[in-house]
């Protein structure tokens, strides 16, 4: 997947969470659960969500890595890269 | 009709589940009635057959109205009030339908509203240009004779079906005053050292898929809910001037909704449930909460509440106690602060949980035993 | 046989005890003013209304009488007659047949045979209507019966501001008055404005404005229609709620305006409907209003049987917000 397509499914999956939301207006550096008002439930289930549609693993220690844009779209980006390399 | 809320007064029946000749069991959802607070499901007590059903789709009744009979009903009562059959609302039941006149009626003659005649002859409008009236018996009526003029009306405004988050404003307004005019509420707070429950919460989670970790949140549930066997007077219901101790432990948990609203139904038997099954029941009951999808059971049976800011909340909430019950548990946000261990200052997570309970009911020792005991059960998260 | 209620608040009471506000304002302001009725002393009133007042104004004001309506509103005739203010009690409405012969051919027609050298200035308050599972013989609403007497003023003080001050203007007519207490209003509370001193008691009033149909009503039944209205509210049909407040004189001006206004009608009337108060409205209208109906005329009475004891076919009986949203609704949007 690209950076472009990783980003549009997390955006995607945070509007599963937060219907009202407007995924235009997050910017990359942006805290999503203060823009989206996710609380912790809301946030678990949006990294179950990623889990279940990218499989790559999420340990909670790497939870704070995915609290910006950017940094989820680069953590699903080298997780999924890892999991491609293992493959080989 | 069942009172979904204390201050519920009547609510809109939208959908039947069931229709004449089904079989229902206890437990079995039937309808589906709007009320303030969303669409809520309603269950049945009985087993039976439906033979009736009373209140059409659309149709607002009084709480205790009798929505639909069953027969050969038997099983756990009711929790409602004494029905009080409305009458039927088929109009020719009560309503005076005009006497027949005696005479034949001339087949040619049409009916059309006083005040749709003077309104055509105002118009210079020939009534024959109306084919088909919209008035009672088909009688051509004002609304007509505008609408073959060409004058246009504005449409009166539809009803808003599904969460009407203004509504369920009101009605937390209506319970929220009620609470604090009539219960004397008092308040106690504790900070509990969570050093314990998060060392291993992370091992617990660590070795377990996302949909299988457990939140912070759901320690506090169990403990809060663990803590009311051991101080059972903060369990139940105040009504009537008598405090009724509840049989069960059902920890209403408050729920958040998007856009504003706010709602706490109840997780059955919360002491009895492994902190995974809690952390499953909580998930559905924020999704369900969220779609507008509860339960009438668990609306009307919670006998605590408990609220939970959550990461980025306030570091403490002392909530405001929801009639008819008699207390309200709130945790704060779990914070990094100094603390004294063994003589020495560390950095621990720490959280404030507070207590509001009903005077009438129970004093401040009683509650600080309480918090006691659930700060010790926090010190202990391998048996919660 | 409630105990009574405390007043709350200077503005804020019981519609039990605004009567007895009312009753106690009476008898402080005027000494002709006394009261006269069945276990209104010692007991306090069988509704609680008048309980403390024998305690305060003593046994020649507050008087006790025996059970004989017909002996003790023939007194007050002749109580006011003689230049008195008496305020009869009659427990029920049911009982006042016993003093009809009184009323009719006495209080009411005395000032006419005398050629007006009689005046009859009494007033005779009632506990009217059903609700209370009490039975036939106890639960009716006969205030239509007396509206059709000319020579009477037929009061339904329907809120709390009314029962606390409809009293003082039946007082001061000349006339014979009844006032008609709904059984299921005595625990309503309500309040009023601290400042208010009296109420106009010959024009009905609009409790709830509104475009689409007028619910014309009075007395116990107030508060089912607003439920009503409420209801309807949420539909999108917005009822204007019409409280008659005095049944005779009809404050027909306030009626023809409004539905002139809504163009529908339904008269709400806990009486049977057979030659009731809701026909004689229902016939004005016909009569005034004809050329501005959209739509017939339509009314919620008592089902014609006899008030039933058992709770739910007393309730089947009697008019219910239920009845009056589905009536109402067939005429704004019919099926």
């Amino acid at each position: 997947m690209t950076d472009a397509e990783i980003r549009a499914l997390i955006l995607e999956l945070i509007c599963d969470i937060a219907p009202e939301a407007d995924p235009a207006s997050a910017r990359d550096q942006d805290d999503l659960r203060e823009i989206f008002d996710l609380d912790s439930m809301d946030f678990a289930n949006l990294i179950v969500a990623i889990h279940d549609r990218t499989k790559i693993a999420i340990p909670e220690a790497d939870y704070n890595k995915l609290f910006t844009l950017a940094g989820a779209t680069a953590y699903v980006r080298e997780a999924l890269a890892r999991s491609a390399a293992r493959a080989r | 009709m069942p009172a979904l809320g204390a201050d519920m007064e009547a609510g809109t029946l939208v959908e039947w589940l069931v229709k004449p000749g089904d079989r229902v069991k206890s437990g079995d959802v039937i309808a589906v009635v709007e009320t303030q607070k969303g669409a809520i499901e309603v269950e049945v007590f009985a087993e039976g057959v439906v033979s009736d059903i009373l209140i059409p789709v659309g149709e607002r009744v009084p709480v205790g109205t009798v929505l639909a009979q069953i027969d050969g009903a038997g099983g756990a009562p009711r929790p409602v009030e004494p029905a009080i059959v409305a009458p039927k609302p088929a109009p020719q039941a009560l309503a005076v339908a005009p006497p027949r006149p005696t005479v034949a009626p001339q087949v040619s003659r049409r009916k059309i509203t006083p005040a749709a005649r003077r309104r055509a002859a105002a118009l210079n409008l020939d009534l024959e240009t109306i084919v088909k009236g919209t008035g009672v018996e088909g009688s051509v009526r004002l609304a007509d004779v505008e609408t073959a003029a060409g004058v246009v009306r504005p449409a009166p405004p539809l009803t808003r079906r599904g969460l009407d988050l203004s509504q369920m404003r009101q009605a937390i307004a209506a319970a929220m005053s009620r609470s604090k005019r009539e219960i004397p509420h008092y308040y106690l707070a504790e900070t509990v050292d969570l050093h314990l429950s998060l060392t291993w919460l992370e091992a617990f989670n660590a070795d377990r898929p996302p949909i299988e970790r457990i939140l912070p949140a759901v320690l506090f549930l169990k403990a809060a809910a663990l803590a009311l066997r051991e101080q059972s007077k903060l369990n139940g219901a105040y009504e009537n001037g008598v405090f009724l101790p509840a049989a069960g432990i059902h920890v209403g948990w408050a729920i958040a909704l998007r856009g504003g609203g706010l709602i706490a139904p109840a997780i059955r038997d919360t002491d009895n449930k492994t902190l995974t099954e809690l952390m499953a029941a909580m998930r559905d009951l924020v999704e369900r909460a969220r779609r507008g999808n509860l339960r009438s059971s668990e609306i009307t049976s919670p006998t605590i509440t408990v609220t939970s800011v959550g990461d980025r909340g306030a570091e403490s909430v002392t909530g405001v106690i929801y009639p008819p019950q008699v207390a309200i548990v709130g945790f704060g946000r779990v914070v990094a602060r100094p603390w004294v261990v063994d003589g020495r200052i560390e950095n621990r997570p720490l959280v404030t949980v507070s207590l509001a309970a009903d005077h009438r009911v129970t004093d401040g020792h009683l509650g600080g035993l309480y918090l006691a005991a659930i700060a010790r059960l926090l010190q202990e998260p391998e048996k919660l | 046989m409630n105990a009574p209620e405390p007043t709350l608040t200077p503005n804020r009471m019981t519609y039990r005890e605004a009567c007895k506000q009312a009753l106690r304002e009476a008898l402080l302001s005027d000494p002709r003013v006394f009261l006269m009725g069945e276990d209104i002393g010692r007991y306090g009133g069988c509704y609680a209304v008048t309980k403390g007042l024998l305690e305060e104004f003593g046994e020649e004001r507050i008087r006790d009488t025996p059970l004989s309506e017909s002996a003790f509103v023939g007194a007050g005739v002749g109580a006011a007659m003689a230049g008195m203010r008496p305020i009869v009690e009659i427990m029920t409405v049911n009982f006042s047949l016993l003093a009809l012969d009184q009323i009719l051919n006495n209080a009411v027609t005395i000032p006419h045979m005398s050629g007006g050298q009689f005046a009859i200035p009494l007033v005779i308050r009632m506990a009217t209507g059903g609700g209370r599972r009490v039975a036939a013989q106890h639960s009716r609403s006969l205030e239509g019966w007396y509206a059709h007497i000319p020579g009477l003023r037929v009061l339904t003080p329907a809120t709390v501001e009314d029962a606390r001050f409809m009293l003082k203007g039946a007082l001061a007519d000349p006339n014979p008055v009844i006032i008609f207490e709904h059984v299921m209003l005595y625990n309503m509370e309500g309040d009023f404005p601290s400042d208010m001193k009296e109420v106009d008691i010959a024009r009905a009033k609009v409790r709830r404005a509104g475009r689409d149909v007028s619910l014309i009503t009075y007395g116990g039944s107030l508060f089912k229609t607003l439920q009503a209205a409420d209801a309807l509210s949420s539909e999108g049909i917005d009822a204007e709620v019409i409280d008659l407040r005095t049944l005779r004189p009809l404050d027909t001006k306030t009626i023809i305006d409004s539905v002139a206004r809504t163009r529908r009608c339904v008269i709400i009337d806990e009486g049977w409907r057979s030659g009731s108060i809701s026909a004689e409205v229902g016939m004005r209208i016909a009569e005034e209003a004809f050329f501005e109906l959209d739509a017939p005329l339509r009314r919620v009475c008592s089902r014609e049987a006899p008030i039933p004891y058992a709770a739910h076919l007393e309730d089947a009986c009697l008019p219910q917000a239920a009845t009056i949203v589905a009536v109402a609704r067939e005429l704004v949007r019919p099926s």
